[in-house]
């Protein structure tokens, strides 16, 4: 899949935001006043910055409004209507700790629940499409949800926990991948039968349908070479999870220290995120001769 | 509405003959012309002279080579657009209801009015049906020319999808495979019509029927006798001549 | 629960008008609806094309090519007015001028030669659809230099089937689909007869009947053959007489067609010392002679109840001759055609080639069926019904562009002869005006007088030496060396000699070349960049060589750069035209029919149908037939020649809708709402032949009588098939010394082993004249089903389907030489080199390689980007072909041509490989951009008339 950066953006960064937004729902770290705003500040910027920014992957934003109406049948929908449920909902409860010094203690739990279930829904986009078989998978949620809830822990300064939650969210990353590799061919498709040709013979693609490229080919086949994949792989596994839980587990706290780590595991997860994308191979590949 | 119908009145869709289609685009082209200038925003191209164009199409012709084990590789013509599923994945990902499917008849259309252009229906495709018009920021995908087969502006035997009236190779067939008797479920039935990706449960309407075998015939000389020689030499021949003009 | 959905317009009006034409994406000439809508300002535009269902050639289906039709017309390559170039030529630098301008130029030049030697103007027409009007022009003008495009593309085909049975494939005839249970195909370039060809194997499929491909490439009709024979190229013919060695030996064939329909029985002039040695016996009023098998003796072969005889002799003072049939037989019964003596030449196992002997034999004979049909021959007995015997052929270029090409037709039109299946059930059918044997046409002619008309047509169909195009001094009349002992039958000119033969001064030099619609500096022409030098090269004055070149096309093509004066034509759909059953028509086997295209929109631009400029032309230089006796211009344009000009009493540019009333087909008087009327009837007209006239077509009363009502004969001409074609065998006798006229000695030898009165096979020339073991591999080119030569590439729709051409190489080959998708590779010949992205193809033949024709496109030309994949990844075979063989010593050019026709033998190309590490960034070889006359088109499209 085409890893275009604003769905890298948006699903890095409002993994992030709801991750935070649901440890400031669960009253971690408690705070209240000028500091809860500077928390608060970061989780929506993060959450709604990174909605925005998956706007700019839309061919027609106008409508954007009306993607709240199926989510009796669509995870986009109900992702839609939880991060504006959740938002809503530690909005409020934002209000309360940061201008009235309250804790609308109910409501930031079940704004933190909601928050945790707006990246489920996220990562449901992706895990409920039998046309990409990595992604098809529980380990996508897993994935999804265990660098939101690593990542929120590591922002709210639950600096332990942030460590130990980064070593499981690393865990599940090594599985998605090594499992994932291994998806495609287990689903069974091929080019035969993509084609319904192979009780004939062995399928090959002779001329593809137009010399000239398309939508399908620059947004489903993305073809990532195997040599720069293990090393981006080394690179995410490095800045996303070893280095900031080291420095959380085993070097003093420190706010230089913390800012080292949230940078690193930034910039580790963009790569992990972008090789989510770029690894994921489209079954309509078949039809161009790719896999 | 993203809720797929529990069941359509009707199956409209296509039968493919892989083994007349010859590959020469027509179907391609005249759906680019018929859906340019009919249902929705026009299908664009981008870079149109230049050094790399492209567009969109709803309908594209792929060649593929088959090597049997033990004769010549083949070379097969496959046009695909939109197979207009039983169990359409694009409809039930569609955030906003653009996405549908047509109760009375099965077709599978976006409305324009309401799509976002988010593209998760083309992802859920495994056909590659769907293609984003970047003119427009709308998804673009065959209508089964919902626009001609009804359209009583018409005469009758034009209501059907371009493609089809524009075959030369009688490679397309359009029908109702609700029907066990119409054109399309009979080609299906008597040709073993087929599914593309089975696996992925899709339930396609569109069925392709496979080539038939082909280099079947026998290089050894098992025919042989059936031209066995009149004769070895010339003498012989015209022996053989004078008695055969004999009996005319 | 209701399931909700949106309500949609099911019934949106689908146009303000349809306006019916006939289509000219390509050669096929399919009847097209044109529906037009008012745009925003009230202006009828062009929404939509889709194909005429009541139109005799396609019946409603329409291809690619005809649907991206839209695109052609918007296209931002149309010329816009005429041009005079400023630059020097190809540069591309030109100004506009007015038509007035133009024409006062073009004028200058074309009187100034007419009224001294009109054989200075070489007149060549490309793609041309108009020739019975452009002849017609370039013989009143009075120049004997005029050819089409035929030369460099099937008059091999044509030549062939006109001398052997009065016809050839395509618009001569075509298979009875509706009949015939089994199909051969060789090679077959797509755009002849594109849609029919398509509907008709769609046809057989349907019915279940077998198809076998005869082609080294498996693809598009033959990805679909039952059969594939991955033939090595250029041995076709070899293939073909094996065949027929089969067929013989088996006694598979048919002996009463044979004896009835042909000249099998006619007897050849057995006495050596005679100089008519090898001709056929006649008898004192010109008949051919045969052996009556009631009385045994030599008979008139049309008198009523002769019993012809194949198996006798006749012998006169010792001397001995034979029926054609005899020397037909013994030639090919020989061993040296039997199939293991051919397998590996033609890389087809013997078993294959008699397993599909067996299946022709099989299916003729014991599939024979019989129509209920009574019919009366031209020896006045009645048949009451019609033998079908269901197998039938076509080809095309694939075997024709070879150095062998005629010969290899010949043997193929042979072979059906052999099989009884042509003009039957179930066989091949001629499509009215044919058949038209070779002795109903003209013979060409070359008498030029100053100021005045040449003295006859200039193409036509020799019979002998006497009829060759010499001057007194032997040496050829015509600029391109047509009907000469190089060439003697060259019935379609050799267009792609033109600018060889003006550049070297040989035979002549000439003052002014004017073409239409043919690109010969680049995709036309063979040795593309030497035809580049040869129309930029200077004198020692530093004049041009080739002094003055006019050039009309519609469309800012390659060739545009190196003319100095552009009068620019109108696209399909702004013009007048007529597919005159006068030039190549579009009958069907029951039908004669003719079609024309009328202006179904105006051009935007200062430009002009070339017809209609011809017309203005011929008046302003006063030629017969072109002003009124008053010297007034005699047509106001095409249109009105076309309607108003008479060939012969009563016969005209259309046939339909002629006479006082309108209700005349074929003969009648010139009626002045003709052209009304073809709009009206959708731009066609057809008339069907009687049932009882459907088949036997050159022996049936019925049709003869027919085709003479509708004035295609002027008298009935029955006429036999010719296995044995006597005009080849006057050649050779002069070759080997008989006659006054004699060829140069150089090309004796050629003659006698070429022309062969029965067909013969040799090796194509390219194999003697190159080391066959270095250059081993074969290479081809096909043209894409969507893209029509040049013209598809300026098509925003169909440039996206063909944008690049790989050169595709069977599986050994890109094994052998470690290649993987996406490398290089340097191919060369004997004549030049190119450096070429590779592809893998595995159904082809072992030995050969093969590429999209016309794909790639000089930077600057057809408004594309500098940078667009055609002019960058894209390339031309041609430059790797030359138009004549490699020097041989002796000083002589010789042409690489099709000795008998002089056909561009295109396809005897012989290349090597090698792998090529660094891809270079461009196909090489690669030219300077181009400066083009109409910039470049838009970026993005997104085209719609309605709302």
């Amino acid at each position: 899949m085409h890893p275009a950066p604003s769905v890298i953006l948006f699903t890095a960064l409002s993994g992030l935001g709801f991750g935070l937004l649901a440890f400031l729902g669960m009253g971690l770290p408690d705070v209240t006043g000028w500091v809860a705003f500077v928390f608060f500040f970061i989780a929506f910027a993060l959450s709604v910055g990174g909605l925005l920014a998956s706007t700019f992957h839309l061919g027609n934003p106008k409508n954007a409004m009306k993607a709240f109406s199926q989510w009796k049948t669509s995870w986009l929908s109900r992702e839609g209507c939880l991060a504006v449920a959740s938002l809503i909902l530690m909005g409020l409860y934002a209000i309360g700790v940061i201008f009235f010094d309250t804790k609308l203690t109910q409501i930031g739990w079940i704004g933190a629940l909601l928050s945790i279930g707006t990246v489920f829904t996220t990562s449901m986009i992706y895990a409920q499409l039998p046309t990409i078989p990595r992604w098809n998978h529980p380990l996508t949620s897993a994935y999804f949800l265990s660098l939101s809830i690593a990542g929120g822990a590591l922002l709210a300064g639950q600096a332990t926990a942030a460590g130990v939650l980064l070593l499981i969210a690393g865990a599940v990353q090594l599985l998605a991948w090594f499992d994932g590799d291994k998806r495609f061919a287990q689903r069974g498709h091929t080019i035969e039968t993509a084609t319904g040709l192979g009780d004939i013979g062995k399928v090959r693609m002779f001329e593809p349908p137009h010399t000239g490229t398309n939508y399908l080919l620059h947004e489903m086949v993305y073809m990532v070479a195997r040599k720069h994949a293990q090393k981006l792989r080394i690179i995410a596994m490095v800045f996303m999870v070893i280095l900031p839980a080291a420095i959380l587990l085993l070097l003093p706290s420190n706010h230089m220290l913390a800012l080292i780590a949230v940078i690193s595991h930034l910039g580790g997860l963009f790569a992990s995120r972008w090789l989510f994308f770029a690894e994921a191979e489209h079954v309509v590949g078949l039809y161009y001769g790719q896999r | 509405m993203t809720q797929l119908p529990a069941q359509t009145t009707r199956k409209l869709g296509l039968v493919i003959d892989l083994d007349t289609c010859v590959g020469c685009h027509a179907c391609v082209i005249s759906c680019k012309g018929w859906n340019t200038e009919n249902y929705g925003a026009p299908l664009s191209d981008q870079d149109a002279y230049g050094e790399d164009p492209s567009g969109t199409f709803l309908n594209r012709v792929h060649s593929f080579e088959v090597k049997p084990e033990a004769t010549p590789a083949q070379t097969i013509h496959f046009p695909k657009s939109c197979l207009h599923c039983d169990d359409a994945p694009c409809v039930t990902v569609c955030p906003t209801g653009a996405s549908y499917k047509r109760v009375e008849d099965g077709i599978v259309l976006v409305n324009e009015k309401d799509c976002i252009g988010c593209g998760l229906c083309a992802w859920a495709c495994p056909y590659g049906a769907r293609e984003l018009d970047k003119a427009a920021g709308v998804m673009k995908k065959c209508t089964l020319c919902v626009d001609r087969i009804y359209n009583e502006n018409l005469p009758e035997e034009d209501r059907e999808p371009a493609c089809v009236r524009t075959c030369p190779a009688n490679a397309r067939h359009f029908g109702d495979f609700a029907d066990p008797e119409s054109n399309v479920s009979k080609l299906t039935r008597a040709r073993g019509g087929m599914d593309l990706m089975p696996e992925l449960g899709t339930k396609p309407v569109n069925k392709y029927l496979p080539p038939r075998p082909k280099d079947t015939m026998d290089e050894i000389d098992i025919l042989a006798p059936l031209l066995a020689p009149v004769a070895t030499e010339t003498k012989g021949f015209l022996g053989w001549l004078d008695k055969a003009l004999e009996k005319l | 629960m209701t399931h909700h959905q949106p309500q949609i317009d099911t019934s949106p009006k689908v146009s303000d008008e349809i306006r019916k034409t006939t289509c000219y994406m390509c050669a096929c000439r399919c009847g097209i609806n044109v529906h037009m809508k008012k745009d925003d300002e009230g202006e009828m535009r062009v929404a939509y094309i889709e194909g005429n269902r009541d139109h005799p050639v396609n019946k409603g289906v329409l291809c690619a090519k005809g649907s991206a039709g839209i695109m052609q017309i918007n296209a931002p390559s149309r010329l816009k007015a005429p041009l005079k170039r400023v630059g020097p030529r190809g540069s591309g630098e030109f100004e506009e001028i007015s038509w007035d301008e133009a024409l006062e130029i073009a004028t200058g030049h074309l009187s100034r030669i007419r009224e001294t030697n009109p054989e200075k103007l070489a007149f060549f027409t490309g793609r041309d659809q108009s020739q019975s009007f452009t002849g017609f022009w370039a013989q009143a003008y009075g120049t004997p230099n005029f050819a089409a495009h035929g030369g460099f593309c099937s008059v091999n085909m044509a030549a062939a089937g006109i001398y052997t049975m009065g016809g050839a494939f395509w618009e001569f005839g075509q298979p009875d689909w509706d009949r015939s249970k089994l199909f051969m195909l060789f090679g077959v370039a797509e755009d002849h007869d594109s849609n029919p060809i398509k509907t008709g194997l769609a046809k057989l499929k349907e019915r279940g009947a077998k198809i076998i491909g005869v082609n080294p490439i498996r693809t598009g009709y033959n990805a679909i053959a039952d059969e594939w024979v991955g033939i090595t190229p250029g041995t076709d013919g070899l293939f073909i007489l094996s065949l027929a060695h089969e067929l013989l030996k088996a006694g598979k064939i048919d002996l009463e067609y044979l004896t009835r329909f042909t000249n099998a029985p006619v007897l050849v002039n057995g006495d050596e010392t005679s100089d008519e040695f090898g001709l056929l016996l006649r008898d004192k009023d010109d008949k051919l002679l045969v052996i009556d098998r009631a009385t045994g003796k030599p008979t008139a072969f049309d008198k009523k109840g002769v019993k012809p005889d194949l198996a006798a002799t006749h012998t006169v003072k010792d001397v001995t001759h034979r029926p054609v049939f005899q020397h037909l037989a013994e030639r090919y019964m020989s061993d040296e055609y039997a199939p293991e003596a051919v397998e590996e030449r033609c890389g087809v196992p013997a078993g294959r080639i008699r397993a599909i002997a067996a299946e022709l034999a099989r299916v003729a004979f014991d599939e024979a069926f019989e129509i209920e049909q009574e019919w009366t021959d031209f020896r006045g007995e009645k048949h009451k019904t019609m033998t079908g015997r269901p197998v039938s052929f076509h080809s095309m270029r694939g075997i024709s562009a070879h150095s062998n090409g005629f010969q290899t037709c010949r043997a193929l039109h042979v072979l059906q002869i052999l099989l009884g299946t042509v003009e039957v059930p179930g066989g091949f059918r001629f499509k009215p005006p044919y058949p038209k044997p070779a002795e109903a046409h003209p013979k060409p002619h070359c008498k030029v007088t100053p100021g005045a008309p040449l003295n006859g047509p200039h193409l036509g169909y020799v019979q002998g030496p006497d009829d060759l195009m010499l001057k007194e001094d032997g040496s050829p009349a015509r600029i391109d060396k047509a009907y000469t002992w190089e060439n003697p039958m060259s019935a379609h000119g050799l267009m792609h000699m033109v600018i060889s033969n003006a550049h070297a001064g040989d035979p002549y030099k000439i003052d002014t070349l004017f073409m239409y619609m043919a690109n010969m500096s680049w995709n036309s022409s063979m040795n593309t960049k030497g035809v580049m030098e040869m129309l930029t090269d200077k004198d020692e004055n530093g004049d041009y060589v080739i002094p003055n070149i006019i050039y009309s096309d519609a469309y800012s093509s390659e060739m545009v750069a190196y003319a100095d004066l552009i009068l620019p034509d109108t696209t399909y759909l702004e013009r007048h035209d007529c597919i005159s059953l006068l030039d190549r028509p579009i009958c069907e086997a029951d039908a004669a029919a003719d079609a024309i295209r009328w202006p179904v929109i105006e051009p935007d631009r200062d430009v002009r149908g070339f017809q209609s400029v011809l017309c203005d032309l011929g008046a302003r230089l006063h030629m017969a037939g072109f002003v009124n006796e008053d010297g007034s211009a005699k047509y106001k344009d095409y249109a009105d020649y076309i309607v108003n000009h008479e060939r012969k009493p009563g016969i005209g540019p259309l046939s339909g809708f002629r006479g006082e009333n309108g209700d005349e087909f074929g003969r009648g008087e010139v009626n002045p709402d003709q052209m009304d009327r073809y709009i009206e009837n959708g731009g066609f007209a057809v008339h069907h032949i009687p049932e009882e006239a459907a088949f036997y077509k050159p022996w049936n009363m019925a049709y003869q009588d027919w085709a003479v009502k509708t004035g295609i004969y002027d008298a009935p001409q029955p006429y036999l098939f010719n296995l044995y074609v006597e005009p080849l065998r006057k050649f050779q006798l002069a070759a080997e010394g008989h006659g006054h006229r004699q060829p140069p000695e150089h090309l004796r030898e050629r003659i006698k082993e070429t022309l062969d009165p029965l067909p013969v096979w040799y090796a194509p020339f390219e194999d003697d004249n190159v080391d066959t073991e270095e250059f081993t591999v074969h290479a081809l080119t096909q043209r894409p089903m969507a893209m029509y030569h040049s013209w598809g590439t300026q098509n925003a729709w169909l440039r996206q389907l063909h944008g690049r051409n790989p050169m595709y190489l069977p599986t050994k080959i890109f094994a052998k030489h470690g290649f993987e998708d996406g490398d290089w590779a340097k191919i060369s010949s004997a004549h030049g080199e190119i450096t070429v992205p590779v592809a893998h193809h595995g159904g082809l033949n072992d030995n050969t390689i093969w590429t999209w024709n016309a794909i790639g496109k000089r930077k600057g030309t057809w408004a594309l980007d500098e940078k667009a994949p055609e002019a960058t990844k894209g390339f031309l075979l041609n430059h790797l072909i030359h138009e004549l063989q490699p020097p041989k010593g002796d000083g002589l050019r010789w042409a690489n041509s099709d000795p008998v026709t002089g056909q561009a033998a295109w396809f005897d190309l012989r290349v090597k490989i090698e792998k090529v590490d660094g891809p270079p960034e461009n196909s090489q070889p690669d030219f300077d951009p181009i400066k083009s006359p109409v910039g470049k088109g838009p970026e993005n499209l997104a085209w719609k008339v309605g709302k």
